[in-house]
């Protein structure tokens, strides 16, 4: 039952990875573009959760009523006035200047906010639970592969179901041939930064109440993400479910052996798959 | 025949002969110096060298790695073994940790070449954070919190005024034979392939370039002086720990910012870059956080503005080159 336990909390926590992936997933597919402050966003988004929290008095989850449309707008800006212009041929300059950011950020929050370690209090919602088949679920974790499920949902209809799906899709494909046939690629390339910095905010708010954050957490979740990004499959954005709930089973696994082993148990599962299925447990078939 | 080619101008032989000086009195610094210059030139020499080497990895063989602080780390963790358990002295483990590094990155390369471009950036990251969290589980290195070297092994390195010397001059040597290195590699058979590369992958690849052979050799070579320095590291410091060893900003975040304000894919490009660095810190550091915050907007101005770095703009605009490494067709009249 103990094992079964650990599988069922891994699957959920699975949830909040597949958060932090799917945005990672969504600008790699418009634009080809690995962003390596992902992680310091989505702190960045916990910050602001925070602010939003003390100014009004909000529970957290209703603070993303804020938060997303801010960190939307805050996306949207960033790709317009920097990403894009590192966007070509080279993939130095978009690594580069993220790896920048990624330090601006970290270190910007560090002044701001000091290096105490916050969380961000759910209520009642983040102890209550129920019992099923012997096993005792949150509400919470299952609330955040809920939303985690409803996120990617979303996602894959307005990718393959809207016109700006078709025209996301058409940039990735040749954003050259998208131009000629009308498409503005840099305003496309920001309703993509914004559309992943709104699935950032609220992986940030889940993160908040779950867990303590701090500003130099960011690297970690980047690398969560990503692990789950490849393990899903590169493309496929319901893989990136699949690998954060792989990613999340190995993690609870590894803590049930050894607690200092649940991070590493993770990235031992990404290299075990990238060792044996290199594109993924579910690619995305290309032709 | 009215015309002839060479690779040396006036201005990279003055500054060979400049270079060559400057290394002769650097090499003699424990004579001249204070144990605090001692420390600041070692300390530069460290930088210099990594620099140099994420250069020759990212700028010249395509090969963006976040994860270098993985054998910075396991250097470090090497020479304390080899010192503590196996009695070896302590500066001949530096070899061996560049020797054990350069073995461990066959298979790890093995790996991470699977990714392609950014993905291979963070899928080093994630092998340095394995290496790190390794290190964290080994009890007799002093499992999370690290461990100091034990006063007996530092007394192999003799007294106080002698240890510091031999540290410095390893220091030296390793900065310097670098540079020397990439510079005589960049010269040679493979420097053109690397070059080749650097410009564009798939037409050197099309003139018959060993794409895939190259890389992989760069990768490890760069694997193993990354620890030798790695090792030197934790002797400057007599000390170890996993989140120092492999810390990403300390051994890998400072190295791209140097390499790339200096500019990528020049040799001179990691000695100014280097410079930059140390001027700022010497006049910033006392800002802590907002130090940080500068160089991390100066890192993407520079992208922006000036992708080549500051010597990739002057060697542009004034077509000079230090330490050259093409040829040059002199016209005869």
């Amino acid at each position: 039952m103990d094992l079964l336990n650990t599988i069922v909390q891994g699957i959920l926590v699975g949830g909040l990875y597949a958060l932090f992936a799917a945005g990672l997933s969504l600008i790699f597919g418009v634009m080809r573009l690995v962003n390596i402050a992902h992680g310091d966003l989505i702190v960045l988004a916990a910050y602001a959760a925070m602010v939003v929290v003390k100014a009004t008095g909000l529970h957290p989850l209703a603070s993303l009523l804020l938060v997303v449309p801010l960190m939307m707008a805050f996306g949207y800006a960033l790709q317009r006035l920097i990403l894009n212009r590192t966007l070509g041929r080279d993939l130095l300059p978009p690594l580069l200047v993220s790896f920048g950011l990624s330090v601006i950020l970290q270190n910007g929050l560090l002044a701001t906010f000091t290096a105490d370690s916050r969380k961000l209090d759910g209520g009642a919602l983040e102890t209550a639970s129920f019992q099923l088949a012997g096993i005792s679920v949150g509400y919470l974790p299952l609330l955040m592969f809920a939303v985690a499920v409803a996120v990617i949902a979303g996602l894959q209809f307005l990718f393959y179901r809207t016109a700006l799906g078709r025209a996301f899709r058409a940039t990735s494909d040749d954003a050259e041939v998208a131009e000629l046939m009308g498409l503005d690629r840099a305003r496309i390339y920001g309703w993509a930064m914004a559309l992943c910095l709104g699935v950032v905010a609220i992986a940030g708010v889940f993160l908040a109440i779950r867990s303590n954050f701090d500003p130099f957490m960011g690297p970690g979740r980047l690398i969560f993400g990503f692990e789950a990004v490849i393990i899903g499959g590169l493309g496929s954005l319901w893989g990136t479910l699949a690998g954060g709930v792989i990613l999340g089973v190995a993690q609870g696994l590894g803590a049930e052996i050894n607690p200092g082993w649940q991070v590493l148990a993770g990235h031992v599962a990404f290299l075990l798959v990238l060792a044996v299925r290199p594109k993924g447990l579910f690619p995305r078939i290309d032709g | 025949m009215n015309h002839q080619i060479t690779r040396s101008t006036v201005l990279s032989r003055t500054a060979g002969v400049v270079a060559l000086l400057l290394v002769v009195a650097l090499a003699a610094a424990p004579w001249w110096g204070s144990s605090a210059t001692l420390h600041l030139i070692g300390e530069f020499s460290v930088y210099l060298a990594l620099a140099t080497l994420w250069n020759l990895l990212a700028g010249y063989a395509g090969l963006v790695s976040v994860g270098q602080q993985a054998y910075v780390g396991l250097g470090g963790y090497v020479l304390f073994s080899a010192a503590l358990f196996a009695g070896v002295h302590p500066l001949a483990a530096i070899p061996l940790a560049g020797a054990a590094a350069a073995l461990m990155a066959v298979p790890v390369a093995a790996l991470v070449f699977r990714l392609q471009g950014a993905y291979f950036a963070i899928g080093t990251w994630v092998v340095a954070e394995v290496f790190r969290l390794c290190a964290a589980q080994l009890a007799v290195l002093g499992g999370g919190s690290g461990i100091s070297l034990p006063a007996q092994v530092t007394k192999q390195l003799g007294a106080k005024a002698v240890r510091e010397a031999s540290i410095y001059w390893v220091a030296l040597a390793l900065g310097v034979g670098c540079l020397v290195l990439v510079w005589l590699l960049l010269r040679s058979r493979i420097g053109l392939a690397l070059t080749a590369i650097r410009d564009s992958e798939i037409a050197s690849s099309s003139l018959g370039v060993p794409i895939a052979g190259v890389k992989y050799a760069v990768y490890i070579l760069v694997a193993g002086l990354t620890a030798m320095i790695g090792a030197l590291i934790s002797l400057q410091k007599l000390r170890v720990s996993p989140d120092a060893s492999f810390s990403v900003n300390d051994w890998t975040a400072f190295v791209i910012f140097i390499v790339v304000i200096g500019g990528i894919g020049t040799i001179e490009g990691p000695i100014i870059g280097t410079i930059v660095y140390f001027l700022l810190r010497e006049f910033l550091a006392d800002y802590g956080t907002i130090y940080l915050l500068l160089l991390g907007a100066l890192a993407i101005a520079i992208m922006l503005v000036a992708p080549k770095g500051i010597w990739g703009y002057v060697a542009a605009r004034w077509g000079i080159s230090l330490f050259p490494v093409g040829y040059r067709i002199k016209w005869k009249d």
